[in-house]
C-alpha cells in the first residue's frame, strides 16, 4: 500500500453563502493519478483551488502529508514548493522568457544554483520539445507551448504533486494533444497527479481513478473503466452522455 | 528679428533652462517615489495609510501647482515652515506629480491579473517575491505610456516657477520683455527652448506608446 | 492657538471678493469649455480622415498646443499679438483664446483616442448586418464613443479650471490676484494673513474642481 500524500478532510466551502463543496473527502496516493469530472460550476476547479490554498474554505482540513493547507497560513509559502499548479490560462509571467519563467521559483524561493536549475530547466524543455524556445517570450509562443512551458515551470521545483486545472480548456483543438502528451508522459513516470478535465477520452487514458463530482460532492468514483463503461448512478450517465452525438436519424426516434 | 540680442541673452536663457530642468528632475524623481508608495500601499489596501493616501490623491488633483506653490511658499513660513523658493518648487512639484504617478501606477497594477499573483504564489513565492519578480516589474512597464505623460505634464507646470521668483525661463522672458521691450526675440527663445525640453520626451513617449500598443513585452 | 490670519477673511467684504475672483476664474473656463468642445469634436473627427496634407497640418497645430506650457501660450498671445497684429487683447481675452486653443487641441486628442478605441470588427459587425455607413455611426460608434469621451471631457473642466490660476501671471485679477491685495493690505494688521488666506484659495479651488472630478469619476466607472 503506498503512503497517502494528500488529504481532503469533511471540506466545506462556500461562496456568498452559497455552498461550492459539500463536506468532501479524498485521499491522494503516492504516483496516483486522480482525475475529477464534472459539470461546470459543479466545484471542481474550487477544490483544486483549496488544495493549493488559493481559496478560503469555511470548514474542513486539507493536508498535504502533515501540513495543513490554509489560506493565509504562514507555513502556506513552504508547502506551496511541494506542490505544482497549472492553470487553465498558462499564467506565465509575461515579462520574462521562458527559461526566465522557469527559473525564477527554484533561484528566488528555493535558492538553488541558477546553473544547476538551468540545466534541469533545459533537459525538461527538451523533453516537452521546447528547448529552441528557451529565450522567447511568453507571446511568441501558441497556447500550447505557453501551457507545456507552464508545466515545466510548475515541474522544475520538484514538486511532490501536481495539479492540473481545466490546463485544455483554452486551448485550440489540435495543441490539445501536445499538452495531454505531455501529461501522459509525467503518469508513465509515476508522478502523483490531480486532473480537472472536459477530456473525457484523455481522462480514460491517463487516470488511475475518476471521480465524478456534482453540487460539491463526489457522486461517484472508481477506475476508468467503472466510470465510463458502467456508471451506476443516473447523473453520472446523463453527464456522460453529453459527450456522445447520436445520428440525426436516431435521435428523431429517440 | 534682433540676432545680436539672442546672442546677448541666449547664456541667460541656458541658465535659466536648466535651472528649469534640474528642478524638474528632482522634483519629477521625488513625484516617482511618492507616487510608487502610494500605489503600493493602494494596491494592498494598507488601513488608515490608504485613507490619507485618498486624501492626498484628491487634493493634489484638484488644486492648481500655482496655488500649492503660493502656500508652501508664502503661507508655510507665517506657521514657522520657510524653505528656500528651490526647494519650495521641488516641494510643491512632487506634491503635485506625486498622485498623478500614483494614478498612473495604479493602473498599472490594476492592469495586471489576480491570477498572475496566484500562480506566482503556487510556485512557493512569499508576497515579497511575488510584488518584486512578478507584479511590480508588469505594472511598471504598463504604465510607461502614463508615466511618460506624466513627466511632460510636470515639466510643463514647472513654468510657474517664475511665480516665486525663481529665474526659470519664464521668469527670464517676462524681465527682458519688461526690460527692454524685445517681445519678439524673448518669445522667440522662450518657445525654442522649452521645444528643447519637451520635444525629445514627447517623441520618446509616442515611440513607446506605438510599442506597447502593438507589441508588448520581448519585441 | 497661534494666529493663522483667517480673521482677515471675516473682515468686510474680503472673502466676497475672493469668491468673485474665483467667478472670473471659472468664468473664463467655462466660455473656453463651450467653444472648445465642439471644435475638439470637429478637428479629432478630421484628425481620423483621409485628407493626409490636412492631418499633417493638423497634427502640427496640435502637438504644438500641447506640448507648450500654456503659461508660454498665455504669454505668446498676451505679449506677442501686438508685434504680429498691433493690437493689445485684454489680459482676460487672451486667457479665453488660449484656453479655447488648447483645450479644442485637447478634446481633439480624446476625441480621435475614442474613435480609433472602438475595435474594427464593430464596424464590420454592423455592416454585416446590414447598416450603411451613417446608421453605423449613429447606432453603434457614437453611441460608444460618447460614453468614453463624456468623463473625459468632464475631466478637461478640471484641468481648465486649475490653468486659470496661471492668468494671474497676465495681469488678471482673478482670485490669487484678490488674496494678494487682501494679504497686502493686511501686513500690519495681520501679518501672518498670507497662511490664512492662500489656504482658503486653496480650499476653493478644491472645492470648485473636487466634485466636478467626482462626477467624472462616477460617469467613467458608470459606463467603463
Amino acid at each position: 500500500m503506498e503512503e497517502t500524500i494528500l488529504t481532503v478532510n469533511h471540506l466545506k466551502k462556500e461562496y456568498e453563502g452559497k455552498p461550492i463543496l459539500n463536506d468532501l473527502d479524498l485521499e491522494v496516493k503516492k504516483g496516483e493519478v486522480v482525475v475529477i469530472i464534472g459539470p461546470s460550476g459543479c466545484g471542481k476547479s474550487t477544490l483544486l483551488r483549496c488544495m493549493n490554498g488559493l481559496e478560503q474554505i469555511q470548514s474542513g482540513s486539507v493536508k498535504l502529508r502533515e501540513d495543513t493547507i490554509e489560506a493565509g497560513a504562514g507555513n502556506l509559502v513552504r508547502i506551496r514548493q511541494k506542490i505544482g499548479m497549472v492553470f487553465q490560462n498558462y499564467e506565465l509571467f509575461p515579462h520574462l522568457s521562458v527559461l526566465n519563467n522557469i527559473l525564477l521559483a527554484p533561484t528566488k524561493v528555493q535558492k538553488r544554483d541558477k546553473k544547476d536549475v538551468k540545466e534541469e530547466a533545459l533537459k525538461l524543455l527538451d523533453r516537452v520539445g521546447l528547448r529552441d524556445k528557451a529565450d522567447s517570450y511568453p507571446r511568441q509562443l501558441s497556447g500550447g507551448q505557453k501551457q507545456r512551458v507552464a508545466i515545466v515551470r510548475a515541474l522544475c521545483m520538484n514538486p511532490e504533486i501536481l495539479l492540473f486545472d481545466e490546463v485544455t480548456a483554452a486551448l485550440d483543438p489540435e495543441m490539445v494533444r501536445e499538452v495531454l502528451d505531455v501529461m501522459l508522459e509525467l503518469a508513465k513516470q509515476k508522478r502523483t497527479m490531480v486532473i480537472v478535465t472536459h477530456e473525457m477520452q484523455f481522462a480514460q487514458a491517463v487516470a488511475d481513478r475518476v471521480l465524478f463530482i456534482d453540487q460539491g460532492k463526489i457522486l461517484e468514483e472508481g477506475t476508468p473503466e467503472e466510470i465510463f463503461k458502467h456508471p451506476k448512478k443516473e447523473r453520472t450517465k446523463q453527464f456522460l452522455n453529453i459527450f456522445q452525438f447520436k445520428k440525426v436519424e436516431e435521435r428523431k426516434i429517440s | 528679428m534682433n540676432w545680436e540680442y539672442i546672442q546677448k541673452y541666449l547664456p541667460m536663457y541656458e541658465k535659466a533652462a536648466l535651472l528649469t530642468l534640474k528642478l524638474g528632475v528632482i522634483g519629477i524623481l521625488c513625484a516617482i517615489l511618492i507616487g510608487l508608495c502610494c500605489a503600493v500601499i493602494l494596491y494592498y489596501r494598507v488601513p488608515v495609510f490608504k485613507r490619507i493616501v485618498a486624501v492626498y490623491i484628491e487634493l493634489s488633483r484638484n488644486t492648481p501647482l500655482l496655488v500649492q506653490l503660493f502656500f508652501i511658499y508664502y503661507g508655510l513660513p507665517k506657521i514657522g515652515i520657510a524653505t528656500s523658493a528651490e526647494v519650495c518648487g521641488i516641494a510643491g512639484l512632487a506634491f503635485l506629480g506625486g498622485s498623478y504617478m500614483a494614478e498612473s501606477f495604479r493602473s498599472g497594477f490594476e492592469a495586471i491579473d489576480k491570477i498572475q499573483e496566484e500562480s506566482a504564489a503556487s510556485l512557493g513565492m512569499n508576497s515579497h517575491q511575488i510584488m518584486r519578480y512578478v507584479i511590480l516589474p508588469q505594472a511598471v512597464s504598463v504604465s510607461v505610456p502614463g508615466f511618460l505623460a506624466n513627466i511632460i505634464f510636470l515639466l510643463k507646470e514647472t513654468s510657474v516657477f517664475s511665480a516665486i521668483s525663481l529665474m526659470d525661463l519664464m521668469f527670464t522672458a517676462k524681465d527682458l520683455i519688461g526690460l527692454y521691450y524685445k517681445t519678439t526675440e524673448s518669445l522667440v527663445l522662450l518657445v525654442f527652448f522649452y521645444l528643447i525640453i519637451l520635444l525629445p520626451v514627447s517623441l520618446l513617449g509616442m515611440w513607446v506608446e506605438r510599442r506597447v500598443r502593438y507589441a508588448g513585452f520581448g519585441a | 492657538m497661534p494666529d493663522l490670519g483667517l480673521d482677515v477673511l471675516g473682515k468686510g467684504s474680503n472673502l466676497l471678493r475672493l469668491l468673485g475672483g474665483l467667478g472670473i476664474a471659472l468664468r473664463i473656463s467655462l466660455i473656453a469649455v463651450v467653444i472648445s468642445i465642439p471644435l475638439g469634436l470637429l478637428l479629432g473627427t478630421l484628425m481620423t480622415g483621409k485628407n493626409v496634407v490636412l492631418k499633417f497640418f493638423l497634427k502640427l497645430y496640435l502637438e504644438f498646443i500641447r506640448i507648450m506650457p500654456q503659461l508660454v501660450l498665455l504669454f505668446l498671445v498676451f505679449f506677442g499679438s501686438t508685434r504680429v497684429f498691433g493690437w493689445q487683447p485684454t489680459g482676460e481675452l487672451s486667457a479665453i483664446i488660449v484656453f479655447t486653443l488648447w483645450g479644442a487641441a485637447e478634446m481633439s486628442d480624446l476625441v480621435r483616442g475614442a474613435l480609433i478605441s472602438i475595435p474594427v470588427h464593430q464596424y464590420e459587425s454592423s455592416q454585416a448586418l446590414g447598416l450603411t455607413k451613417g446608421q453605423t455611426y449613429c447606432y453603434v460608434i457614437i453611441p460608444q464613443t460618447v460614453r468614453r469621451l463624456i468623463p473625459l471631457s468632464i475631466n478637461l473642466i478640471t484641468r481648465m479650471i486649475k490653468t486659470t490660476s496661471l492668468i494671474l501671471m497676465i495681469g488678471v485679477v482673478e482670485m490669487i490676484k484678490v488674496a494678494q491685495q487682501i494679504i497686502e493690505a493686511n501686513r500690519t494688521a495681520s501679518p501672518n494673513a498670507a497662511f490664512g488666506v492662500y489656504l482658503v484659495v486653496f480650499v476653493l479651488y478644491f472645492l470648485a474642481c473636487w466634485p466636478i472630478s467626482l462626477l467624472a469619476k462616477y460617469l467613467e466607472r458608470k459606463w467603463g
